[in-house]
């Protein structure tokens, strides 16, 4: 007979093992990168999980390069200013959404349905040509603004949900005591909204530091170019030298700030997630 | 909510006269209105601007003879692109394997997010670890694991090719499927099973116990209860992943950029703009896997009664 104790300790062992499982699957190709970043360029083609001799070489040659740090300093501009105008664009349409009777309210949430399951292919052609008509190929805006758009949907779903449980009564009674929505949207309900805000910009930067059809299409030179595209483009240090070590010294650094942002904010990637995205 | 007239200023004193049957507006309805339309305003704009325009553009791109190389030589061909398109071997051997890619990676992601959601709903211990870890694939940057996936399986060099006896699976077709379809199930089963855990927190717990009261098993009650409340969540996650996995490009693009006859139709509408310059063959590819992904949302929505994210929403 098994006791109460022991079948606990027998789940606990059961679910100690699946999260093993889970654990080894996920780690086993971010390890394989990180083990090939600090390979010797001669080891490259030893094909050993771990490097024999390890070296920081990969690392220093990438970061005194500026077709990787320019690349980078691009990435973080670009994914900080897209996510900035998509949160506040978006926590203005969120409100409305959320609280206000408006006609074109279902169009709009429609019509940003239709955006997120969009195929960014259908984009590129379109865009490119207007965007080399409008000078703004190869530079910052012309990746910045695709961003917007297609981090604005994920957003506004995100903060509706979140402004929907906000207390309204506090709302109600500003205006009663006065406001207008106007001072009521920026002085009682932004406040209360600002976790919301930050789950969302988390999720549209992260959607921006991933992004590479638009990169790689959108752009020419490095003076634009984002990491991911970046890595794509480099090249051996010389060309009897694969590029293998330093490709993988650059992802394990764009690798870096998303196991930070995941670390940090687990809880609020994973409740605007399970709550904005989708809600059965 | 049929009058969707996004001009602020000339649809209030139009929309009073023209809905005898609403009483009159007060000023508070009236000014509501407006600042929804105003608060609304610059996300409509992006919108518009850029996916509502350029897709326009892109269809009328679509109609014309356009090859960058040539600008001087464009002229109106009607739909003539679509004829050398639709006839053409590269797009049916590309919509295959985008169709083959879609379908195998999103059952997989099924099936393993289901398992895995249902690990980061019941485990006891170490719920926060797991779910901080299962975050970590769906972050990365798809490039970089795609990558770590490219050197481990080139012979000679990478960990996983040395297990299976210094093989070159990237050289043939189905092995690259295969690693592709690898790749996309490792970085989007989180994903998934994000989508999915929303879900199985809205089963009730009462309904589980009562199943365990009856006698039902472990695999009874999931089959039986969780399942069946869980269609909605499911119907969901499978549009949104399908349509997700249907514009599959970056893992490709790493792995074989689209050798071997591994290209899809996003990696076939990016040669055909980057390498042909051909912008009119290149916009017939947009607009006509646009029309893919909207036929299959069309199919989800109306066809299985997927409810739309963002209905309960709007009330």
């Amino acid at each position: 007979m098994a006791t109460n104790l022991s079948v606990t300790s027998r789940q606990k062992l059961g679910w100690g093992s699946a999260n093993t499982v889970a654990i080894v699957i996920v780690a086993i190709p971010i390890l394989w990168i990180v083990s090939l970043s600090f390979k010797t360029p001669g080891a490259i083609t030893d094909p050993s999980f771990w490097p024999a001799q390890w070296t920081w070489g990969n690392y220093k040659g990438i970061l005194t390069s500026s077709t990787f740090v320019r690349p980078l300093l691009n990435s973080i501009g670009i994914g900080l200013i897209a996510t900035s105008i998509a949160v506040v664009f978006a926590s203005m349409a969120a409100y409305a959404v959320a609280r206000l009777a408006f006609p074109g309210k279902r169009l709009l949430v429609a019509g940003a349905l239709l955006i997120s399951i969009f195929p960014q292919i259908s984009l590129v052609t379109p865009l490119y040509s207007i965007e080399r008509s409008l000078s703004l190929f190869n530079t910052w805006p012309g990746l910045i603004i695709p961003y917007v758009a297609f981090g604005l949907p994920m957003a506004v779903y995100i903060l509706a949900a979140f402004f929907q449980q906000i207390p309204w009564q506090l709302e109600r009674a500003a205006t009663v005591d006065g406001a207008t929505p106007w001072q009521a949207f920026t002085k009682i309900i932004a406040p209360l909204a600002a976790p919301g805000m930050v789950t969302s910009a988390i999720l549209v930067f992260m959607f921006c530091w991933n992004e590479f059809l638009f990169a790689i299409s959108l752009t020419s030179t490095t003076s634009a170019r984002t990491a991911p595209a970046a890595l794509a483009f480099f090249s051996g240090s010389s060309q009897f030298t694969t590029p293998t070590g330093p490709i993988a010294a650059a992802a394990v650094v764009i690798t870096i700030p998303i196991i930070i942002f995941v670390s940090v904010f687990q809880r609020r990637i994973v409740s605007g997630l399970t709550s904005g995205a989708v809600k059965g | 909510m049929s009058t969707s007239t996004k001009t602020v200023a000339a649809a209030v004193p139009e929309e009073t006269s023209a809905r005898h049957r609403k009483p009159r507006r007060s000023p508070r309805a009236r000014s509501e209105r407006r600042l929804g339309w105003l608060l609304c305003a610059p996300a409509v704009i992006v919108l518009i601007g850029v996916a509502a325009y350029p897709i326009c553009y892109s269809v009328y791109l679509s109609l014309q003879k356009y090859n960058l190389a040539f600008p001087n030589a464009v002229k109106f061909v009607g739909l003539s692109n679509y004829g050398a398109v639709l006839s053409s071997p590269y797009w049916w051997q590309a919509l295959k394997v985008t169709v083959i890619i879609t379908i195998f990676s999103v059952a997989l992601e099924l099936v393993l997010g289901m398992a895995l959601a249902e690990l980061m709903f019941r485990t006891t211990i170490g719920r926060g670890l797991i779910r901080t870890i299962a975050l970590i694939p769906y972050g990365i940057v798809t490039v970089a694991a795609a990558y770590g996936w490219l050197y481990a399986w080139t012979p000679n060099e990478g960990y996983l090719s040395a297990l299976f006896s210094n093989s070159a699976p990237l050289t043939s077709t189905v092995p690259s499927l295969a690693i592709i379809i690898l790749a996309e199930v490792w970085k989007t089963t989180p994903f998934m099973a994000l989508l999915l855990l929303s879900g199985l927190a809205q089963v009730p717990g009462v309904l589980e116990r009562a199943a365990k009261m009856d006698g039902a098993t472990v695999w009874q009650r999931f089959t039986r209860v969780t399942l069946p409340l869980m269609k909605p969540t499911i119907l969901v996650a499978l549009l949104f992943r399908g349509a997700d996995a249907f514009r599959v490009f970056d893992n490709i693009y790493i792995l074989t950029n689209g050798g071997n006859n591994t290209y899809s139709v996003s990696i076939l509408g990016y040669d055909n703009l980057f390498s042909a310059l051909n912008l009119g063959i290149g916009s017939a590819i947009s607009v006509l896997i646009f029309l893919c992904v909207a036929i299959m949302a069309g199919v989800f929505i109306w066809g299985f009664g997927t409810k739309a994210p963002g209905a309960d929403l709007v009330r």
